[in-house]
């Protein structure tokens, strides 16, 4: 009984010295959370900030408390999950509710501002302007136009100092060469990023070529965060439905502002024809899609699994190395290559089709060729997965089972039909299940081989014959033709009921193997 | 062990020989295609499988020389392939370091403590993974671009921001490492306790030891998911130099600039590496995840 005792007392002392380590670690990382929950604070981030302060604490407690213990192995990893899985889920449902959007992308606050900062030329007083320039850097003469003895000189800047303001004196002497008009010109979006500040604070900036001019604020501060405009006298108020800030016409003022609608875009999803229609259909071709690739791959897969297995094929061990090769190769490659081989005109598959039958399929702007390619290519890429899993399954399966079938005198088929099959497929489902739901988000797949297209033409936003709904989702949220967030989180929510219902399936699934 | 053979045999193993024959030349047509690409002088698909002029013109953009060609104009390299190459295995390596240290810690917990939820948290966790990362994007894309706001390595268009992002994926291989942990007789530990070990000391001196196969297995397969992530890291950088491969690889094949050759040379040059570490993790990966998978 003495022994361990002792060790004990060794390891306890041990642990003593490594509190002290510890509670400096904890100390620390506490304070720079709490200097950046300050500054988010600060900035009005308060939903960041409190999430960290939430997890920061919990951490702390972990980490501190004996009672604890036992969760220190846990809540790094746990950390994770909530931090990348949980929080961008939820966040995504939060921005569902939101406009948030290319015109709507700024929070209330840095919309006003930026309305605040707007400047008009207020055209009373006029500056001719002269250039010089002295290496690398530029020195601007500018003489008012009314009376000619009023003149400033900058100070010397550079391009890659701008955009920035520089501040002008009259004391000041130009340097170096003065630069000709078509100079000037070459120069001028740099020179209009330019704001020259004169002794007396005025703010002067390009108003055409020849000219700086003095500007002014356009709006000023009404009640209620309401903005007078400066030159008309027009009153804009914020509308926190629409989030613009709108004249008393009704017009809008962009950029707008992010607020919460609502439920406005789950039910432009299920009511918009032009969003209903191709949400639909791109749905129907998202099952198919899957459906039709575990199918085909399963196929395959198990036909060649038979075969490489099957004992007088002596050579099949080259075989098996070859097949598995589509699998080895990094996926963005393989598609990328197929996305050449199929080009319409530099494709090598159009370039063999072509002399052997005189055809040259489009395969990227037929909707049913390219859905086609899409099949190919992902039972290319697919099969091999599946040839693994069956070769796998298929050693299990007992010999004799065979053995006796062949006396009976059976042929392949029956065998495939009442042994082979009846035997693997409990064990297949849930890995099946999890297949289809891979290819139910295939994301790099659509969008490296097709990008979605060919385009539907009766869609109101991006939508293509070939996208599946986690494509056409990015599509909305990040394509080319303006950024709805929103809207793209609305399908997103849409997608996770689904993706939900498929991994309780599978969770089922599995664990109703397990029982047996 | 003896089968009833049927009397047609022979004619059957040389139908199915056929038949794998023919198989194996429709997939292997990608890769020797690629290949014979990227020897061609030109971005056209002309020409016959083995080059009748061939060039390494492609091979030297793709490794970033300048390279000039016989009627005498200079071409210079259209993308920093190499550089792309770099960024994918640095983010690649530091993440999933990363994540076999977060899951393994997890997995231990999960396969040996008791604690109050952990089933729940289990089930959860399972669910949670099924989801693409693709759907939160829009979250990702504007939590970093705020993050930026704070700590600047983490904003958009950082490899910070990346490498974070795709900490997400520990889950599965959680799942993985906890089934290969119960694979291991508890009694190690449990003798290593009565002797007055600590948890810690019994996962660092014992279980860890005895659990580097799975450890490996979960980092190649972190590594290899994450070289060929393209979703998130095509929505978090933008800048030329700072792409991944899978990002940058796309560029190539724009229906405007179709670059078909220099595509080739660089899809050769990238993927072979990571096609060989494949290869080789292969069997591993296969021992591996038998031992650890679909053990609930």
């Amino acid at each position: 009984m003495k022994q361990p005792q002792d060790a004990g007392g060794v390891l306890s002392g041990k642990v003593v010295s490594g509190n002290g380590l510890k509670w400096a670690l904890v100390a620390a990382i506490d304070i720079a959370l709490l200097y950046i929950i300050t500054l988010m604070y600060a900035q009005g981030e308060i939903a960041f900030a409190l999430v960290i302060l939430l997890l920061g604490s919990i951490g702390t407690w972990v980490f501190t408390s004996e009672k604890a213990y036992n969760f220190r192995y846990v809540y790094p990893s746990l950390l994770g999950v909530i931090l990348f899985v949980v929080f961008p889920l939820i966040y995504t449902v939060n921005i569902a509710f939101t406009n948030y959007s290319s015109t709507n992308l700024l929070p209330f606050e840095r919309v006003k501002q930026i309305h605040l900062d707007k400047t008009y030329s207020s055209g009373e007083e006029k500056f001719a302007l002269s250039l010089y320039q002295n290496n690398d850097a530029y020195q601007l003469e500018l003489t008012n136009t009314r009376n000619h003895e009023e003149s400033y000189t900058t100070q010397a800047f550079t391009v890659a100092q701008l955009p920035g303001t520089v501040s002008a004196d009259s004391a000041i002497q130009a340097e170096g060469d003065k630069l000709a008009m078509r100079d000037i010109i070459q120069l001028r979006s740099d020179l209009r990023l330019l704001t020259v500040m004169l002794p007396d604070e005025s703010k002067l900036v390009m108003t055409s070529l020849r000219e700086f001019g003095a500007m002014a604020q356009l709006f000023s501060e009404g009640d209620n965060d309401s903005l007078i405009n400066n030159q008309t006298g027009d009153v804009y108020h914020p509308d926190h439905e629409t989030g613009f800030y709108v004249s008393q016409d009704g017009e809008r003022m962009a950029p707008g502002f992010t607020v919460y609608i609502g439920w406005d875009n789950f039910v432009r999803v299920v009511s918009d024809p032009g969003i209903q229609g191709p949400f639909w259909k791109i749905l129907g071709w998202t099952v198919t899609h899957a459906t039709l690739t575990v199918m085909f791959t399963l196929i395959i897969g198990l036909l060649l699994a038979c075969l490489v297995q099957w004992e007088p094929l002596k050579e099949s061990a080259i075989y098996r190395v070859l097949l598995i090769l589509p699998y080895a190769v990094p996926a963005f490659i393989s598609i990328l290559i197929f996305r050449g081989l199929f080009n319409q005109n530099f494709g090598e598959i159009n370039l063999v089709l072509h002399n052997l039958f005189g055809i040259k399929p489009e395969w990227f702007t037929n909707e049913y060729l390219a859905k086609a390619m899409i099949l190919i290519v992902n039972c290319w890429l697919g099969y091999p997965y599946m040839m693994i899993l069956t070769m796998g399954l298929l050693k299990a399966i007992p010999e004799d089972l065979y053995e006796a079938s062949a006396i009976d005198g059976a042929n392949p088929l029956h065998n495939l039909r009442h042994i082979t099959v009846p035997m693997i497929i409990k064990p297949l489902i849930p890995l099946l299940i999890a297949s289809f739901a891979f290819n139910f988000n295939n994301f790099v797949l659509i969008n490296l081989l097709t990008g979605g297209g060919p385009n539907l033409l009766d869609a109101s936003t991006p939508a293509g014959a070939t996208d599946i709904l986690v494509s056409y989702t990015f599509r909305i949220a990040f394509g080319s033709y303006g950024q709805d967030f929103g809207l793209a989180s609305a399908i997103a929510g849409f997608i996770f009921v689904i993706v939900g219902f498929i991994a309780w399936a599978n969770l089922k699934a599995t664990s109703k193997l397990q029982e047996q | 062990m003896a089968m009833v053979q049927p009397r047609n045999l022979k004619y059957r193993v040389w139908a199915a020989r056929l038949f794998l024959i023919a198989f194996l030349c429709l997939i292997m047509f990608p890769f020797l295609m690629i290949i014979s690409v990227s020897f061609r002088a030109g971005n056209f698909a002309t020409g016959s499988l083995i080059p009748t002029n061939p060039s390494l013109e492609h091979w030297a953009m793709a490794f970033g020389i300048p390279w000039e060609r016989a009627d005498g104009t200079l071409m210079q390299p259209t993308f920093p392939v190499l550089t792309w190459l770099w960024n994918s295995v640095k983010i690649s390596v530091v993440t999933s370091t990363f994540i076999l240290l977060l899951s393994t810690t997890g997995a231990y917990a999960f396969a040996r403590l008791r604690f109050r939820f952990k089933q729940g948290l289990l089930q959860s966790m399972m669910i949670l993974q099924m989801f693409p990362a693709v759907l939160a994007l829009v979250a990702f894309h504007a939590i970093f671009d705020k993050l930026g706001n704070f700590v600047p390595w983490l904003g958009l268009n950082t490899h910070g921001a990346v490498t974070i992002a795709y900490l997400g994926g520990v889950t599965m291989n959680i799942w993985l490492i906890k089934g290969y942990f119960e694979s291991i007789d508890n009694a190690l530990e449990e003798s290593a306790a009565i002797d007055g070990a600590t948890p810690w000391q019994a996962f660092r001196h014992i279980l860890l030891p005895l659990s580097v196969p799975i450890l490996a297995v979960v980092f190649i397969l972190a590594f290899i998911g994450i070289i060929g992530e393209y979703p998130v890291a095509s929505v978090l950088l933008q800048d030329m130099d700072k792409l991944t491969l899978a990002v940058g690889a796309n560029q190539f094949l724009n229906p405007q600039n179709y670059l078909w050759g220099d595509f080739a040379a660089s899809a050769v040059l990238t993927g072979l590496p990571i096609t060989i570490i494949f290869l080789i993790a292969q069997r591993y990966l296969v021992s591996g995840l038998t031992a650890g998978g679909v053990k609930g």
